[in-house]
């Protein structure tokens, strides 16, 4: 039907009518296009090009290379056996004069003492004797200036640096290290934290989404069995709290758990306690205040599954003999997967980033990974470490998210 | 008989859940009507002392007028980008349109603090730290996906044939928009732009992150004061700031409402 169309229309103004209507196809793909455009580089250039940066930072490191450049030079020849030559002890020397008169020694000393911890007031010092010398040979002086200069490791540690990209903060991240011959081995206990952190997000995370869903469930249940009147005013007690800041609810679980706050006071004059309990700066405070944070997202999507329910299968499923458990169980629940899996799975990406809440509520042993990646931002200023972290923190939450709108689609994202 | 204890098990389980959900917040509310320092019951007396401290000292109003400041600027800017964009995108066959619509949600699914690292570094790349711009445009990014999913909802019952209509009547593309689209979307932009205005005045990971003193924000000011000592203006900035969440909302439910009812979607 629309071949013959388009054959009597073929010859319309000399253009083929196909080209036509594809001309006019494309002007209007353009034109959406055009809309999208101003926002689509904004969020490129404003958003998703730090982000990328930040993961860039992650394994590109090039302090010594351009701080130290002479000695990286020096080194590209070294066989990584012995101690190198004196060449290279040279350029070292000459390295550090210079970062003694440009300040930089600090900055190089940090970044060899991220790998090396306590030598960092080692390479200040020799920074400044160094300059002192008159000349050479240097390998004698270097090592009896600093006996950081004769050992092995430093050696390899530097040999590494020639190149801008490391390993070293990923490494770490989960764990590991490299070894004093750049081979890869476990850190030693002091170092190995970040293992605990991320299995730590973990655990606060299901745990959080297993409470919410056992929460909600039931909730969610009475909300869509309800009579609309009745239920969209009990809706007003789920939506109010979703509606206010994060913060604000953050802040109103500091002042009920207190060590003197409401919920101790209250569970004293009933007498269930006869001390205060330690209900907050712990992992109780934490999986509370983000409980209650959460459940409205793990229990709307739920909700807005079951209203879709019809109530007859349950009555067709009654009606042919099935007790009211067998009914729920069999016929009812299956049909409130999706929304399960669709409040549980936010929940559980929403958790892994929490960052304000645990921070408030929460002791040293309950910070997550986000509270990692604030910490080495802001006051280690291990930018490294911190984008090392945080790509893990993004790869793991893009990944769940992605099997996510997979599931659910990202149009239908909801807003309470 | 066991049916019945059942149905009050579950009854009972879901008003705790529910109190659990409310209590906190009704129970801290009066507190920042309390005449002395104290987060305890029975309150001592009533006074507004706080709601005195919260909007008469310069430390909490500079901060408001920065919150204002920055949201409304938010509100502006991402209202204008986030309808554009999602007029574009709810053209029939726009190309790529899932990948694109990922890019453009993504930031509310990145956890925030990623965000702010990646904004604080680049910020400090380009000499805008510690400015209100930085502030304002990494709060954009932010706010912009609640705009472009509201529009997007709004125009999901779009009937093309509208403008189509204005077109073959002689409208040019603009006086179509104007007086025959913007009129129908126009509940989702203000509920997308009430969205985005929360979304920055409720922020503070970004705000401790790219912004200086000088920039700070409202809930900056509560995070710093919580840290320290929690004091009752904080309660009192709280609550002034949830009664206002409360309208915020009311209003874009009431609009979703009546754009439903101009689109011609019946509530269920």
């Amino acid at each position: 039907m629309s071949t013959t169309a388009i054959q009597i229309g073929s010859t319309f103004e000399g253009i083929p009518l196909r080209l036509k209507l594809k001309r006019i196809e494309r002007r209007q793909k353009m034109k959406a296009l055009f809309l999208v455009l101003p926002l689509l580089l904004f969020i490129l250039v404003a958003f998703v090009l730090p982000i990328g940066r930040m993961l860039f930072n992650a394994i590109h490191d090039d302090t010594l290379l351009t701080l130290a450049p002479r000695t990286m030079t020096a080194l590209r020849g070294w066989d990584g056996k012995d101690l190198p030559g004196e060449a290279v002890y040279a350029a070292l020397a000459g390295d550090l004069k210079e970062s003694w008169t440009r300040k930089t020694a600090a900055t190089i000393g940090k970044r060899i003492n991220y790998e090396l911890p306590g030598s960092l007031s080692e390479v200040i010092s020799s920074a400044r004797k160094v300059s002192l010398l008159p000349a050479g040979p240097y390998r004698e002086a270097l090592i009896k200036i600093g006996p950081l200069w004769g050992r092995h490791d430093v050696w390899s540690l530097l040999k590494r640096g020639t190149s801008a990209y490391t390993g070293y903060y990923l490494l770490r991240s989960v764990d590991f290290e490299y070894g004093p011959d750049s081979q890869i081995v476990a850190s030693p206990p002091e170092n190995r934290i970040f293992r605990d952190v991320f299995l730590r997000t973990l655990g606060i995370s299901s745990g959080v989404t297993a409470i919410t869903l056992l929460l909600g469930f039931p909730l969610a249940f009475l909300l869509a069995t309800l009579p609309r009147k009745s239920s969209n005013l009990l809706m007003i007690l789920v939506v109010l709290p979703f509606w206010t800041s994060v913060l604000i609810r953050t802040t109103a679980w500091v002042v009920l758990l207190q060590q003197h706050g409401i919920v101790n006071d209250a569970l004293m004059a009933l007498h269930v306690i006869s001390q205060p309990a330690e209900l907050i700066y712990n992992r109780i405070g934490t999986v509370v205040a983000m409980t209650h944070i959460q459940l409205p997202i793990t229990l709307l999507p739920i909700y807005s599954v079951m209203r879709t329910i019809s109530p007859s299968y349950v009555r067709a499923a009654r009606s042919l003999g099935a007790g009211p458990f067998y009914a729920f169980w069999k016929v009812y629940f299956p049909l409130t997967l999706p929304g399960i899996a669709a409040g549980c799975l936010m929940t559980f990406i929403l958790c892994l980033g929490y960052y304000i809440t645990p921070a408030l509520v929460g002791g040293p042993a309950d910070q997550m990974v986000s509270s990692f990646v604030a910490h080495y931002t802001n006051e280690e200023l291990n930018w490294g470490m911190a984008s090392a972290l945080g790509t893990i923190l993004l790869t793991v939450t893009l990944l769940l998210y992605y099997s996510f709108s997979n599931l659910v689609g990202v149009d239908r994202v909801k807003m309470g | 008989m066991a049916a019945s204890a059942w149905y009050y098990l579950h009854r009972l389980l879901c008003g705790a859940v529910l109190l659990f959900l409310i209590a906190p917040i009704l129970v801290v509310i009066p507190l920042s009507f309390n005449s002395v320092p104290f987060f305890t019951y029975p309150m001592a007396g009533l006074s507004l002392r706080w709601y005195e401290e919260f909007f008469l000292t310069v430390r909490w109003q500079g901060a408001l007028q920065n919150s204002i400041f920055v949201a409304v600027a938010v509100t502006v800017l991402s209202t204008v980008l986030g309808t554009l964009a999602a007029l574009g995108l709810s053209r029939p066959n726009f190309p790529w349109r899932t990948a694109v619509m990922s890019v453009l949600i993504s930031p509310i699914i990145v956890p925030v603090v990623i965000t702010a690292v990646g904004v604080y570094f680049f910020y400090a790349d380009v000499g805008l730290l510690n400015t209100f711009a930085a502030l304002i445009l990494a709060h954009t990014t932010l706010a912009t996906p609640f705009v472009i999913i509201t529009v997007t909802a709004t125009l999901a019952g779009f009937d093309h044939s509208l403008t189509r209509a204005a077109a073959g009547l002689g409208a040019p593309p603009v006086t179509a928009f104007f007086k025959v689209t913007l009129p129908l979307i126009l509940p989702g932009m203000i509920s997308g732009a009430l969205f985005a205005f929360l979304t920055s005045f409720d922020e503070v990971v970004v705000a401790l992150f790219v912004a200086s003193p000088e920039q700070r924000t409202l809930p900056r000011v509560m995070f710093s004061g919580i840290r320290e000592e929690i004091s009752p203006t904080i309660i009192a900035a709280a609550t002034v700031l949830i009664l206002f969440s409360i309208a915020v909302l009311m209003t874009v439910e009431l609009l979703r409402r009546r754009s439903e009812r101009l689109r011609g979607i019946r509530d269920l």
